[in-house]
């Protein structure tokens, strides 16, 4: 399956994907309106310690272990390889937050639930939205042979 | 006292647009954004501002300008404000000042002075989409004796020349000046377009050599970086004798520059200052430049051809006819626009002449002494668009350098800044933070995709001409017509004024 | 007499976990499950999620409607397994009936421990809180003006609590343990969580416990007397080991298993609350009565009942919890070296133990902390990150390069 792979060699820490993902999951059509005076909650992290810096979002595995330890069934993994939440099943226990390796399961703003990268397929974008502006190539989607 | 000079630009922001994301923060390297955590606003400090646009185009919404100060001094025609506040800065530094990239002044530009002619009932124009055009073309001496072997056929003597699928090259930008990822997406561009690409004098890096068949490498005053291998890696050798931007001077790359990997490649020491000289000291005469064409062709058996680069003088017409004698088989002329990672000021904006005209003289002299076909001739220098291109081959020329329009391609905003070292789109630098702004695998793309636009243009230009082939143009001054010039700069450039039919 | 490639004695997640080990390897071979409970499968946890109205009992299910006919499940709920017989390979059901398999599993999970308390029988509210009848049963019984005891401040109690709280006048809680949640909580994360709880209106009587009830009274071994309308037992859990005991299989704290989920008895598995694990960050073999866990046990024996190979060989304890938004997250054991980061609504502890994260406390700092629960579960050498920025929040940045290479590539 296609998922997003990021290059830590390109990524310079900009930020610009956190933004552009809450306002992809924001079902605002203006970004402006959807993000300005707000506190973002992006599904996409960008993870850094000094010179380093790299965007962190779902991986999709393989073997998921998020949807394994999900209490609610909440936690899926589709046919076609995406793993999704369904916020109305998730109770917010968090339990996929404590058990997701890479960090990129997040509990919502809310609190009632968690949340994670839907690959765009959940919003209004229909292509991964963090993908698409990387302005240095550094986020890409596609097949892990391909890379 | 130093006494405080208004910046000539001002950072306008969008209040209402901005949404605080701080990218333009983060992505400037002058530092001039910064977050006021207290009122939850971004601010800027446009004195530190070198306008290169980078927050411009980073901004998710759009929410940045640059503008231009209306702030103004009385006005003055002959002191405009630029003129003052380099007297300023002089007055509160005592140095030499410092500038890149090309001549910015208000000189004319004489392609935008030439019209292209176009073929109408009495000779068909071509479609390219239809037929055939070709635009490859051979860079090299065309100098070849009738010989035959015992065997009684013809002998192959001509001799080694370069093979282009258009009529564009990647102008010498050294390893130093620019960075390690533009340098991977020149090369990887060219040999994806079948073209070259040029080291400057700044060495080959180790990791380059794989494109060596697409390289051209420079040796110039400092000799920086040249060794056996260096040499045999490239497909041709340019002599540097001259540069454009600051004819007459010599290169003087900062030591911050030097990195580890950069005096490796040059093979100087880390952090000190690399000064090629103004002459190569071992050359006054046609015939010492001879002698290191020669060494040169001796060092690599023959096999490739020998480029002399000269800035375009006062005289060089009369120079290029002793270059073509010299056995050198390529000669590149830069023009006076071209562009620098740095030089003083003075020298750039006054220096040298117009390509255009260089050109026009110097491909009229090579005919007029029967030997242009002993070279062939680059020009490089301000070459902006495929139109440029099409003028310059219509004028004389081979081929094209474009230096300053293949940086543009990678992102350059042409902000003239590249001697600070703090280019945020990654190309003038070697901070590693700001060198991996520039992902090769992009650049190249955009790279290629710019010389493949200009050459389907070329195409549509010379179908209208009627002429399918660059062999045809090269030199077809009737193809040009002159606008807004004098009798003068007309007789110069070889071409009717607009209108005047044969 | 019926007979079935695959037997399963329990109906709970770790079934469910079997059945989709079972199917990734071999599609067709017939399945039973034997449920006591008259459900199919439900997140067990959800049950005080229920009571605090944020799921109901559609969406508790833990799997979609589909998903027994879809993998080709039969199921007998409601029905009791009475013995297991390894030498003939049959499960006989209370009542007689028997059923032959080719693999068992048990996955009976447990049931509450009720230690005899002197008059409880006088006790007419009386419940437990294990399963979705024991929760609707409760809730039956709420209403505003009562008063609730809940003994035991463990995981069930004190989520038992949030359930009920708003629905009740007020409730007691007593524990034997000095603290809070003593499982999984030290001092200081307990206090910050029982501020909380009692600003819900719950009184705790702690390091203490009940000497005698009477039908509305609790006499307490201080002397303290608490007044109650209904009483929720929620004391500790004990594993239903009887089946495989009475076969001869090995039991000691739970039902001996392998890494791959084998009992000492042939063709015999167990997986969930009935069975141990070896938990690699105190050394020795437990039961891990955790959701995720019975999973992981759950599918690794299916895998390996229908001739695949899976083995668990990194279980570790660790709950995420929440109480009225107050997040708690543990994990592992908490020996070594602390290394605690204390502010007024958050508390972090990390423990260091043979040069590896071998636990942890996250009260109110859930981001990315499953970064720390793969440092412990994958026993990363913690010289090779940087471990000052580890301490300060769990990122990937300060991994080792090699690390964030792979990371990149893995899926």
């Amino acid at each position: 399956m296609k998922r997003i792979y990021v290059n830590e060699k390109w990524c310079l820490g900009c930020h610009l994907c956190e933004y552009e993902c809450a306002y992809a999951n924001s079902g605002i059509a203006d970004m402006v309106r959807a993000l300005k005076g707000k506190t973002i909650h992006p599904r996409v992290q960008v993870d850094e310690e000094g010179d380093i810096h790299f965007a962190v979002n779902c991986r999709h595995c393989t073997d998921p272990i998020c949807v394994k330890s999900c209490i609610s069934g909440a936690l899926t993994k589709g046919e076609d390889g995406i793993v999704r939440i369904d916020q109305n099943k998730c109770v917010g226990c968090l339990t996929c937050v404590l058990v997701c390796p890479y960090g990129a399961v997040l509990p919502s703003p809310e609190g009632h639930a968690a949340m994670k990268c839907q690959l765009c397929t959940d919003n209004m974008m229909g292509e991964p939205n963090c993908v698409k502006h990387c302005p240095n190539g550094a986020i890409v989607l596609g097949e892990r042979d391909a890379l | 006292m130093e006494l405080y000079i208004r910046p000539d630009y001002e950072v306008v922001r969008n209040e209402s647009r901005c949404i605080a994301c701080r990218v333009c923060e983060r992505q400037c390297a002058n530092e001039v954004h910064t977050f006021d955590s207290e009122t939850g606003l971004m601010r800027s400090d446009e004195s530190k501002c070198v306008n290169c646009h980078r927050c411009v185009s980073l901004c998710p919404t759009h929410a940045l300008k640059i503008v231009k100060t209306d702030d103004t001094y009385r006005e003055n025609a002959n002191w405009e404000a630029q003129t003052i506040h380099e007297v300023y800065r002089q007055a509160n530094t005592g140095g030499v000042l410092l500038s890149s990239m090309g001549n910015p002044k208000p000189y004319p530009v004489f392609w935008d002075k030439l019209l292209i002619n176009a073929s109408q009932v009495t000779n068909p124009p071509i479609d390219p989409l239809r037929e055939p055009m070709e635009t490859k073309l051979y860079l090299g001496s065309r100098k070849v004796k009738i010989e035959r072997g015992e065997d009684g056929l013809l002998k192959d003597t001509l001799p080694p020349q370069l093979k282009l699928s258009v009529p564009i090259m990647f102008s010498a930008m050294s390893y130093g000046s620019i960075s390690y990822n533009a340098h991977e997406s020149l090369a990887r561009a060219a040999e994806e377009l079948g073209t070259y690409y040029n080291t400057g004098e700044g060495g080959l890096h180790k990791d380059f050599y794989k494109y060596g068949k697409n390289t051209i490498v420079q040796v110039a005053s400092g000799r920086f970086g040249v060794h056996k291998e260096y040499l045999e890696a490239a497909a041709a050798i340019e002599i540097k004798m001259g540069q454009g931007a600051k004819p007459g001077i010599g290169g003087h790359l900062p030591g911050a520059k030097i990195t580890e990997d950069v005096s490796e490649t040059r093979m100087i020491p880390k952090g000190i200052d690399a000064i090629s000289p103004a002459p190569h000291h071992d050359i006054y005469s046609i015939e010492d430049l001879k002698q290191l064409v020669d060494s040169l062709k001796e060092a690599t058996e023959y096999k490739k051809p020998i480029i002399v680069k000269i800035a375009a003088v006062h005289n060089a017409a009369a120079i290029a006819s002793g270059i073509a004698r010299s056995g050198a088989d390529i000669i590149a002329i830069d023009g006076y626009r071209g562009g620098t990672g740095a030089a003083p000021t003075r020298i750039r904006d006054n220096v040298g002449i117009p390509i255009e005209m260089a050109l026009a003289q110097i491909d009229s002299r090579l005919r007029e002494e029967g030997i242009r076909d002993n070279v062939s001739l680059v020009v490089g220098g301000s070459v902006r668009s495929s139109a440029d291109v099409v003028k310059a081959i219509a004028l004389g020329a081979d081929a094209c350098y474009i230096g300053t329009a293949a940086l543009l391609a990678l992102g350059c905003h042409l902000c003239r800044s590249c001697h600070t070292g703090k280019c945020n789109w990654g190309i003038a630098t070697q901070r590693p933070d700001l060198v991996k702004r520039l992902n090769p695998d992009l650049g190249y793309k955009r790279l290629v995709n710019l010389v493949s636009a200009w050459k389907h243009e070329i195409e549509e230009m010379m179908g209208g001409m009627g002429i399918n082939s660059l062999e045809a143009l090269r030199g077809n001054r009737l193809m040009l017509r002159g606008i807004g010039l004098t009798d003068t700069e007309l007789k110069l450039l070889g071409v009717r004024y607009a209108g005047e039919s044969l | 007499m019926k007979k079935y490639q695959y037997v399963i004695i329990g109906g709970s997640i770790a079934a469910v976990a079997a059945i989709e080990g079972i199917r990734s390897v071999d599609g067709a071979g017939s399945i039973l499950v034997i449920g006591e409970e008259n459900h199919i499968a439900y997140g067990r946890p959800l049950i005080s999620y229920y009571l605090l109205g944020e799921t109901d009992l559609p969406r508790m299910d833990y799997r979609p409607a589909d998903f027994y006919e879809k993998n080709k499940v039969e199921c007998m709920l409601g029905v009791r397994a009475a013995a297991v017989h390894p030498e003939e390979k049959t499960v006989e059901l209370v009542g007689g009936e028997k059923v032959g398999y080719e693999k068992l599993l048990a996955a009976t999970g447990s049931r509450p421990f009720e230690p005899p308390m002197s008059g409880i029988e006088r006790v007419k509210e009386r419940f437990s809180f294990m399963t979705m009848d024991d929760m609707l049963a409760l809730e039956r019984a709420l209403s505003p003006e009562k008063r609730v005891l809940i003994v035991g401040a463990g995981l069930i109690g004190l989520k038992c609590f949030e359930g009920i709280a708003a629905r009740v006048k007020h409730t007691a809680i007593v524990d034997l343990a000095p603290r809070i949640l003593p499982s999984i909580l030290d001092e200081t994360g307990a206090k910050m969580v029982q501020r909380v709880l009692e600003a819900h209106n719950a009184a705790f009587y702690l390091a203490d416990s009940v000497a005698h009830f009477d039908e509305h009274k609790a006499t307490l071994k201080s002397g303290r007397e608490v007044e109650f309308d209904i009483l929720v037992t929620a004391v500790g859990v004990r594993p239903n080991v009887e089946l495989i005991k009475e076969a001869g299989g090995e039991v000691s704290r739970g039902i001996a298993v392998d890494e791959g989920g084998r009992t000492t008895l042939p063709d015999i598995f167990a997986a969930g609350d009935c069975a141990e694990s070896f938990d690699i960050t105190s050394g020795t073999k437990k039961i891990l009565a955790l959701l995720p866990n019975a999973y992981f046990q759950g599918h690794a024996a299916g895998v390996n009942m229908a001739g695949g190979e899976e083995t668990l060989t990194n279980a570790a304890p660790f709950n995420s919890i929440g109480f009225f938004g107050t997040h708690v997250m543990t994990a592992g054991c908490y020996e070594g070296e602390a290394h605690i980061d204390k502010t007024q609504n958050t508390y972090k502890v990390l423990f260091v133990k043979d040069g590896v994260l071998n636990g942890f406390i996250l009260v109110n700092l859930p981001e990315r902390a499953g970064i720390y629960t793969m440092l412990l579960r994958k026993r990363i050498p913690l010289e090779e990150t940087d471990f000052k920025a580890l301490e300060a929040a769990p990122k990937w940045s300060a991994l080792p390069k090699e690390m964030r290479r792979d990371f990149a590539r893995e899926v």
